[in-house]
């Protein structure tokens, strides 16, 4: 029997996150108004998106040392779910900034390094595609992935605070944990983020299962015929 | 006769909605936290996320009802 505690835990979560972070309160700030409750829905995104290209590093790790078909399943889905999360990232992040920064892509850095790290793992995809022996895909692109991840982590979250970005705690930009004195705001991000990365790892479990059935379905017909 | 009950009440509907909108004017955002019209949208979105993780989990059922089928 699988245990469905955490999914139920990720739900509650939200729901949290949804009541609270509509209903609390949020410090006054110029600009921003309202639009700074998008941090409860914004920032889990990219949390998640992190959370689950960690998985996949791990599980690309894991697959070079022990050469199951399972973990490669694991790595090449958690990136699947986390290119998702990567997009309403950028989505949601692109709407906020039209109506507070006053474009949709000003040329920050921590956009321009995202915009690059999402096609890098586009690539990663292009690249399994392109690969027709089982092995010899799964190894290359654990290899690939495993080098992709670190570049991930500076494009998007080193180099942006060395310079000057319009996000909070970059080159001279002030945190909002310094405008969040009581933390009330706190105590909705991270729960949010905790119950989004709860859901994501969920859709990745999903799909990790349903690769696994296809896979095992692919590999009997041969046995069945024979 | 049912028909023309359910124009009827239309009308009627459709008349206090524009009077009703002449008399009190036009409800802008600086009422919207403190009327409370801010919960009816909390509401909806509770809705909407219930529907939709209620469906998650019929989907995980169902692959798991498939994986038993294959261990068989």
């Amino acid at each position: 029997m699988r245990t469905y505690w955490w999914k139920i835990l990720g739900i509650l979560l939200l729901l949290y996150s949804i009541i609270m972070g509509l209903l609390g309160h949020v410090p006054a700030l110029p600009i921003v108004h309202e639009t700074i409750r998008n941090v409860y829905f914004h920032v889990p995104m990219w949390f998640t998106m992190f959370t689950l290209y960690l998985i996949s590093v791990v599980y690309s790790v894991k697959y070079l040392s022990s050469g199951r078909p399972a973990d490669d399943f694991v790595a090449v889905e958690s990136v699947n779910v986390g290119i998702v999360f990567c997009i309403f990232g950028l989505l949601s992040g692109m709407l906020w900034a039209n109506f507070t920064w006053g474009d949709p892509w000003p040329n920050d850095p921590k956009l321009n390094g995202s915009a690059i790290a999402t096609l890098m793992y586009l690539a990663y995809l292009v690249l399994r595609n392109a690969l027709e022996e089982e092995q010899k895909r799964a190894r290359i692109s654990a290899i690939y992935n495993i080098f992709a991840f670190p570049i991930m982590i500076v494009l998007m979250y080193i180099l942006p605070k060395t310079t000057d970005s319009l996000h909070p705690g970059s080159g001279g930009n002030s945190g909002f944990g310094q405008f969040d004195l009581d933390g009330s705001m706190k105590a909705v991000l991270y729960p949010a983020s905790l119950g989004w990365i709860l859901i994501g790892t969920w859709l990745m479990s999903l799909r990790f299962r349903i690769r696994k059935l296809e896979y095992q379905n692919d590999s009997a017909t041969p046995e069945t015929l024979a | 006769m049912k028909k023309t009950i359910l124009s009827f009440l239309l009308v009627i509907s459709g008349l206090m909605c524009s009077f009703a909108q002449s008399n009190t004017g036009v409800e802008m955002a600086t009422g919207l936290r403190s009327s409370g019209k801010i919960y009816v949208v909390v509401a909806v979105l509770v809705v909407l996320f219930l529907g939709l993780t209620i469906y998650l989990f019929t989907i995980d059922k169902r692959l798991t009802r498939l994986e038993k089928q294959q261990k068989k």
